[in-house]
């Protein structure tokens, strides 16, 4: 119904204040007036645990890319808490379309550091075959969906599943992780007004860290974040403090109850912060205040959730101990391993471009090996797959 | 045998394939209650209701993101873009993402279920943004298969077997044909052979090769020579990627002479990527320069459609110069 007005009335979206939804303060005790979800002591472990191990696992591989035994890494510290909560509020065949930060969830669901370490070294064991950069982990038994370098194209797709698993009626959902940067990208708006308008069990979830590489978002969006844009698509939508694993969880849980029972997306912005480098090869220096970053350690979500587990009895100082000497002798022990195999065999190089090679890639195929067989020197990766002798003392690990 | 117009012989394939596989899925823009445009998904909505065949809001990149998607998770989508010129805001989607979803993932996923329906070409008074051939953009895409058919026949078996194809499909319909042209089409269910060209009409003095619409003009041109006693075989490539390379060699190395013909702009055409592997394959062979008879390297003009397009008279010439080289 039009409701007409007969003076000009003009709106910026000021007449609405988001508010932002949060459990637990810094110290881990809940707000007054906030109620304790219903989260069993055995999941709070799971999702502490899985927030833990991410943290060790972004450290350790963060100084073994310093030591150049890695090409590339990217860590999600300081942002546990938004992906672990998210991921443990779901089912766990619910489909994750992620973007890149989100190792956490992986880690949730049970990716073993080997499987990890396999994708970080694109060894012969890697998923993705050594195709593709490290970090861009996916896991077909684990429903998480390959990661893809380009920002936001997964969100779109994440309506298309979504909308195949309604027709399918099994009751599941997917859940897209993006950042606030990436929610600039036509390929978001083009998603959140899809998944409305026919009405698709997705849940949109906008890891709001403050940057993309070096801009703030400041300078990305002159509205009140990315949760008001939820209104203009009819969409429901909560923001929820990042940084509280509790407040995450119980946000995302009733996300998944909207998504799932009455076909409806939503959308979460978790208010977060990106603690470390926005990769490896990223320094932060240059473009953020020092003050900035220790204001934001004080609010560590894996401490604030750890001190809560305390307090209740659900974990112990000796258990912390133990979990982190044990994580990371893990991560080093399965490093060793990971980086001592072999790479993916040369046909790797032209398998999965099509379901069955074309005649055409069988030719170059033949015509690339030819090649190498008088030049084995050159490839010693390509040589080593074809059994050549390589008289040189190149070591292949130093390519990387 | 039935007689169907294109758009009539592509109904008939969609009918076919959503009737066999509930997965089988239909939207874009206005292809829902009204049909398409065109008219090409005309009573889908009707026949299998709105969860299987409906509009989608005005967004390329959503609706290939979407389709992604939902052949990710395992449905086959076949997904329209109203007009080829407007496919460009799914570029991205199309070219890092459909294409390479199998090979980045390792085949943990991919997106063989997805075909993407677009009508494509000139000659029907479009102007810049109605007539576009762009062929030549995908074709530089690996993973992706690019299918062209010139007939309503060719239109149901190529359009039945990309749908089924264990890739995703790029199925580009030659708009001027629609309705132009009509032919007997089988009412069952069959498939044409992607990555396979077919020798549409055997000759021994000259090959001429083409797609789509294309085919037509050619047929054209090749009555005006055969006239003068110019025996021509003529190839219809039908899919551009992969292409049946092998097909047009072997007619070359009898012929000694090749002219390639599209509406699409000369430089970066794919005729030039025929052109190059001819020469290298069949080099001792050549009697003449192989030849492109192509759009000019402009936007696709409005008024002067006619004098920009590559007609039966261009070939006709190409053709004559050809063989009195």
């Amino acid at each position: 119904m039009t409701n007409y007005v007969h003076q000009p009335l003009f709106m910026t979206g000021d007449e609405f204040s988001m508010a932002t939804f949060s459990l637990l303060d810094p110290e881990g005790e809940l707000y007054e007036g906030a109620r304790e979800p219903d989260l069993p002591r055995d999941h709070a472990r799971r999702l502490y645990q899985a927030m833990l191990a991410t943290r060790i696992l972004d450290e350790r591989m963060m100084a073994a890319q310093r030591q150049g035994r890695l090409s590339f890494y990217m860590q999600s510290t300081g942002e546990e808490a938004a992906v672990v909560g998210a991921a443990a509020a779901l089912d766990d065949a619910d489909m994750i379309m992620a973007q890149y930060r989100e190792q956490g969830a992986l880690m949730y669901r049970g990716f073993s550091i080997d499987e990890f370490m396999n994708q970080l070294f694109g060894n012969e064991l890697d998923y993705g075959k050594g195709r593709q950069m490290p970090i861009h982990y996916g896991s077909r038994k684990l429903h998480y969906m390959t990661i893809s370098s380009p920002l936001a194209t997964q969100i779109p797709q994440a309506t298309g599943y979504a909308y195949g698993q309604k027709l399918a009626g099994d009751g599941h959902c997917t859940l897209t992780f993006f950042g606030e940067g990436a929610a600039s990208e036509g390929d978001f708006h083009a998603a959140l007004n899809m998944a409305s308008v026919h009405q698709v069990p997705v849940i949109f979830f906008c890891r709001n860290n403050g940057y993309a590489i070096s801009t703030p978002s400041t300078e990305q969006f002159a509205a009140d974040g990315i949760a008001p844009r939820a209104f203009g698509y009819h969409m429901h939508v909560i923001r929820v403090d990042g940084n509280d694993a509790l407040a995450v969880y119980e946000a995302t849980r009733q996300a998944r109850q909207i998504a799932v029972e009455q076909n409806k997306p939503v959308l979460i912005e978790a208010m977060s912060y990106r603690l470390a480098a926005h990769s490896s090869s990223d320094d932060p220096s240059g473009y953020r205040a020092k003050s900035e970053e220790e204001a934001w350690r004080l609010k560590d979500p894996i401490l604030r959730m750890q001190k809560w587990l305390l307090k209740k009895g659900w974990w112990s100082e000796e258990e912390e101990t133990s979990q982190q000497e044990t994580l990371r002798r893990e991560v080093l022990d399965t490093m060793k391993r990971a980086e001592k195999r072999s790479p993916p065999p040369l046909e790797s190089l032209i398998t999965d471009v099509y379901a069955d090679i074309t005649p055409e890639l069988q030719r170059q195929f033949d015509q690339l090996k030819r090649h190498i067989r008088r030049y084995p020197e050159a490839y010693p990766r390509g040589a080593r797959s074809l059994d050549l002798e390589v008289n040189t003392s190149t070591d292949s690990q130093g390519e990387a | 045998m039935p007689t169907m117009n294109m758009l009539q012989a592509i109904n008939n394939a969609l009918d076919i394939a959503m009737a066999e596989d509930d997965k089988v899925i239909c939207f874009g823009e206005d292809v829902g209650v009204f049909g398409g445009v065109f008219r090409a998904t005309s009573h889908l909505q009707e026949k299998y209701g709105k969860s299987r065949c409906f509009n989608t809001p005005l967004v390329e990149q959503g609706i290939i993101g979407f389709a992604n998607g939902l052949a990710a998770q395992g449905s086959v989508p076949v997904a329209e873009i109203q007009f080829a010129d407007y496919i460009f805001p799914a570029f991205d989607q199309i070219v890092n993402e459909s294409a390479k979803f199998r090979y980045r993932s390792g085949d943990l996923f991919n997106v063989g279920g997805l075909t993407i329906r677009t009508p494509y070409g000139g000659g029907i008074a479009g102007g810049l943004y109605h007539s576009q051939s762009p062929e030549a953009y995908f074709t530089h895409t690996p993973g992706l298969k690019v299918v062209v058919p010139r007939n309503p026949y060719q239109a149901k078996g190529l359009l039945l077997a990309s749908i089924r194809d264990p890739d995703p499909v790029l199925f580009l319909e030659p708009k001027r044909l629609y309705r132009a042209s009509v032919g007997e089409v089988p009412q069952e269910d069959y498939q044409l052979p992607i990555g396979e060209a077919e020798v549409i009409k055997e000759g021994t003095d000259i090959t001429l090769v083409g797609w789509g619409a294309q085919m037509e003009v050619i047929g054209k041109a090749v009555e005006l020579a055969e006239e003068q006693g110019i025996a021509c075989e003529v190839i219809d490539l039908r899919t551009l990627l992969p292409w049946d390379a092998d097909t047009v060699v072997e007619s070359v190395l009898k012929t000694g002479r090749l002219i390639v013909s599209h509406e699409a702009p000369l430089t970066g055409g794919f005729a030039g990527e025929i052109a190059a592997t001819i020469q290298e394959r069949c080099f001792l062979y050549l009697e003449s320069p192989i030849t492109r008879v192509t759009g000019l390297d402009t936007p696709f003009p409005l008024v002067l459609e006619k004098e920009y397009l590559p007609d039966h008279l261009k070939i006709f010439e190409a053709i004559r110069e050809s063989v009195n080289f």
